[in-house]
């Protein structure tokens, strides 16, 4: 097995006990390069079918090739596909850059918040109905006990120290100081009432081993990642006032490989371009104990 | 490309030690020194040091969080993940705070190999000893050791050869042989990356070629074949619907055609496709994770552990002595029952017996009770309430290894040194598992004595206790039953009232009686807990063409009266939990869809409800 064998095999080990272990699991979807990784991943254990939800957060600033690639994908592969807002923050203009909030606000209220209220069930939830090829309001919207994220240990500091099943107290808070330990492919799977678990099975890969495994597969991603003649493209998706393009010229998986590897790019951090990181010098770490992916 | 070729090796290693001994500056110092740092990155860390007035700190690097910032010591274990020109490396940074031996074993267990830091002028400390000990329990056998901080000593060869000396000899009593001990200064990449110009008496390798001499671990491929079933998934395969026992293959290799064995059933079977959608391969190793699907469709579920009938089979053990380590302040105590969790077997077990008991440090604790408490490690005896099937540590590692959860989370590991049969009558033991009512009913002929008698057997092999009650068993209890709607009626409270009494003691009932009248069925459901109801809908065309016991002609010919489906009515529950109708059905594809919906019920498939 070489490593990208390995990397996938204890993946599919992660997501088929999340499945094994837990009743109401649900898998949060961005429509990024990770989780739609993490997509592909679950149709390979689960052998084509993908039998839990997806879940994805819009925050309305959302680029919009990511909503049509997201419906593109739900109809072909059948998924069951679940979007949410925090539409209270929208309509009281609570949004940078455009309303009175600073970055960190609005990805509290728009992400960490929707994402909190969705998972609860307390928030409206939509749901993609495959007969009609409309989404609906969920009648009755019952709360996730686990959450699949395809979070990567080498994106920031705070997450290189998660654990792959990662207990979240009430209202999501994270206790970094206090996580219980995991080893042994044996993970913490029990949770309190009212708490639920984060489940992390990209934590192993890397960016690079992201776009070898992407290229391996031909696994389809949103086409913002390469260079449509511009000369620029994504190299990290999120909202569109937040996330800067960068200038690259790679048009395929293999070529991108290639800049992060040998390339322009093998020492530039990648969420370089995401601007809430880089306020209160440890902005994702306040965002990520509040619950924030 | 080359870059597959790079994919092609990765390596993980733990870096461990004792508190401030420079472990988190010697993966800084590392990842600088080999361009593996984001441009900006050390510019960003310098600034930070100047803001905070303090000198500049490698450790920051990786000591990501505020708190680690803050009290300069790393807290939880940090993946790192750099390239060398040889290979991929993930560097596990794990804490060297005696607080934190939790997250230094969440960190090591994954390790193929370990560095050990110690410094140069405090020598062996006690997490020195207690990492050393731990990596030797978790089963790490590559090690290098870094004698850091040797510009303390003036960088002096003696110095450094009593340090080594020390070293090797606490590391032989724990029955490791370090590959290389390096003489480093971290702070100043001395023997990192580049060899030291300060020490030309050294001659070993730098940590860099440590790192690149290490073996990745290769998967246990070379022992026997084990995988424990994670899940049981149907799929449309080969023409019909098929179970899919889908896991990762922990040890040895299969292929399509071998003979297995399902423990601890004891069931055997041969492997019929290896499924990795969207591909299907004949054979699978060590490593890969993939969905077997089997000739016959036997019922198995999570938790069982597969081997190859050529091959050893695993120990099925009702009792394991093991070396157990415990993580929480809470202390284990004897007695008390707590989860054991092997492969994706879960039985609940308690301590009988504590032999030995030591610090994580290997000093033996003189002076214990009927516990083991924070950071200690004990060889103890462990009574299990189902039989395990599991195999000794020094045979297949994989399997040896288990971790003991109370309340909610995960408190401590252990591996099983010797397994051992039952100290006393299993059937006083197994208390348990939740008591149930499964009621078959439907007409005669429809299945019910069958799916009964395997549901039985099915149920006592998976350690749960078991009654079977039916017109057979029932015979001597409760005989000269008459066919009139009263003496029918008195008949079935009868029976309900000893299901709900057998039912409050963890029993599974397994009742099977025609029971038309769904008045006296509803009163069952009333009295019991956890009432079951399986509607065998067998049409009754189908059951009088199998006629087992000719009843169905003999009261065609008038010589029965008041037979259900001739001259008396069947009342067709209205909310059974479970409707089959056996006709074209196996036993086992039948009985598996009952047991399915007992386990989901029952085993509650969802940490909150156990």
């Amino acid at each position: 097995m070489d490593h990208l064998a390995e990397l996938e095999a204890r993946s599919i080990h992660i997501l088929r006990e999340a499945r094994a272990n837990f009743r109401r699991l649900a898998m949060l979807w961005s429509v990024g390069k990770d989780s739609t990784v993490l997509l592909w991943l679950a149709r390979k254990a689960f052998l084509g079918e993908v039998p839990f939800p997806l879940v994805h957060i819009d925050t309305s600033f959302k680029i919009p090739e990511m909503i049509r690639y997201r419906d593109q994908l739900t109809a072909e592969w059948k998924l069951d596909m679940i979007w949410a807002r925090n539409d209270a923050a929208l309509a009281s203009k609570r949004t940078f850059p455009d309303g009175a909030v600073d970055r960190l606000t609005c990805c509290r209220l728009l992400k960490t918040d929707a994402l909190k209220q969705a998972l609860s069930g307390a928030g409206e939830r939509h749901r993609f109905n495959h007969d009609t090829h409309r989404y609906e309001i969920e009648a009755a919207p019952e709360p996730f006990t686990g959450v699949i994220v395809g979070l990567r240990a080498d994106e920031e500091g705070s997450r290189s120290k998660e654990r792959y099943f990662s207990p979240r107290g009430t209202d999501a808070g994270w206790d970094i100081g206090e996580q219980p330990p995991e080893f042994w492919n044996q993970y913490n799977t029990e949770f309190a009432p009212g708490t639920h678990v984060r489940i992390h099975p990209l934590l192993d890969w890397t960016e690079a081993n992201v776009w070898e495994y992407i290229a391996r597969e031909s696994i389809p991603v949103v086409p913002l990642y390469f260079d449509d003649g511009t000369g620029r493209r994504y190299r990290s998706l999120g909202c569109a006032p937040c996330t800067n393009p960068v200038e690259s010229s790679a048009t395929s998986a293999e070529e991108i490989v290639v800049e992060l590897t040998r390339g322009k790019f093998a020492r530039v951090a990648e969420r370089a371009g995401r601007a809430q990181d880089l306020e209160d010098g440890g902005g994702l770490e306040t965002l990520r104990r509040g619950g924030y992916m | 490309m080359s870059s597959s070729t790079r994919v092609a090796r990765a390596c993980t290693v733990a870096i461990v030690g004792h508190v401030d001994h420079g472990k988190s500056t010697v993966i800084g110092r590392l990842l600088a020194d080999t361009g593996s740092l984001p441009d900006g990155k050390l510019d960003a860390v310098a600034a930070h040091c100047r803001r905070a007035s303090q000198p500049f700190e490698y450790a920051y690097l990786v000591d990501a969080l505020r708190d680690e910032r803050a009290q300069g010591i790393t807290i939880d274990a940090a993946r790192i993940f750099f390239r060398s020109a040889a290979r991929d490396y993930q560097i596990i940074d794990a804490p060297g705070h005696v607080e934190f031996v939790r997250n230094m074993i969440t960190g090591a267990a994954r390790a193929a190999a370990a560095l050990l830091v110690v410094d140069a002028e405090d020598g062996i400390q006690e997490n020195s000893r207690r990492h050393a000990w731990l990596l030797a329990m978790l089963g790490v056998r590559q090690l290098a050791v870094l004698v850091n901080k040797m510009d303390r000593v003036a960088r002096g060869e003696h110095a450094f050869a009593g340090r080594e000396r020390a070293i090797r000899e606490m590391l032989a009593e724990r029955g490791i042989t370090p590959a290389c001990v390096i003489p480093v200064v971290a702070r100043d990449g001395d023997n990192l990356a580049r060899r030291s110009e300060t020490m030309p008496w050294y001659s070993g390798p730098t940590l860099l070629e440590a790192l690149d001499a290490f073996d990745p671990e290769p998967p246990a491929t070379h022992l026997p074949f084990r995988m424990p079933v994670q899940d049981v998934y149907k799929r449309d395969l080969d023409g019909g619907l098929r179970r899919v026992l889908a896991g990762t293959v922990a040890s040895g290799c299969i292929a399509v055609g071998d003979e297995i064995v399902v423990h601890p059933s004891g069931k055997r079977s041969r492997v019929a496709r290896i499924a990795q959608f969207p591909t299907t391969s004949t054979e699978a190793a060590a490593g890969e994770a993939v969905g077997l699907t089997l000739e016959d469709q036997l019922y198995v579920q999570r938790g069982a552990l597969l081997s190859r009938a050529a091959e050893p089979a695993p120990s099925i053990a009702a009792r394991i002595r093991a070396s157990l380590f415990w993580l929480s302040r809470t202390p284990m105590v004897k007695g008390k029952t707590y989860v054991v969790k092997l492969g994706t077997a879960r039985v609940t077990a308690r301590v009988t017996e504590i032999r030995q008991l030591m610090d994580t440090d290997g000093a033996p604790v003189e002076r214990h009770g009927d516990s083991i408490g924070h950071n200690q490690v004990a060889d103890c005896v462990l009574d299990l309430d189902a039989p395990l099937a599991c195999d000794e540590a020094d045979v297949i590692g994989e399997t040896s290894r288990f971790v003991v959860v109370d309340d909610h989370a995960i408190r401590g590991g252990g591996i099983v040194r010797e397994a051992l049969g039952a100290a006393n009558d299993r059937s006083t033991e197994s208390a348990a598992s939740r008591g149930a009512v499964l009621w078959l009913t439907g007409l005669s002929g429809a299945g019910k004595s069958t799916l009964a008698t395997w549901l039985e057997s099915e149920l006592l092999q998976q350690g749960h206790r078991v009654e079977r009650l039916d017109g057979d068993t029932l015979r001597h209890l409760l005989p000269g039953v008459g066919f009139s709607r009263a003496e029918r009626d008195a008949h079935i409270q009868r029976v309900g009232h000893l299901a709900s009494r057998l039912e409050h003691h963890g029993v599974i009932v397994i009742a099977a009686f025609i029971s038309p009248y769904a008045a006296a069925r509803e009163f069952v459901r009333g009295i019991c807990d956890n009432f079951i109801e399986v509607y065998i809908s067998t049409p009754l065309a189908e059951c009088e063409r199998r006629d087992p016991k000719g009843l169905y002609s003999r009261a065609r010919r008038g010589e029965i009266e008041h037979f259900t489906g001739i001259d008396d009515p069947f009342e067709p529950p209205s909310r059974a939990e479970i409707v089959l109708d056996t006709t074209g059905l196996t036993v086992e594809e039948a009985g598996s869809a009952i047991l399915d919906y007992l386990a989901q019920r029952n085993g509650a498939h969802d940490g909150s409800s156990r």
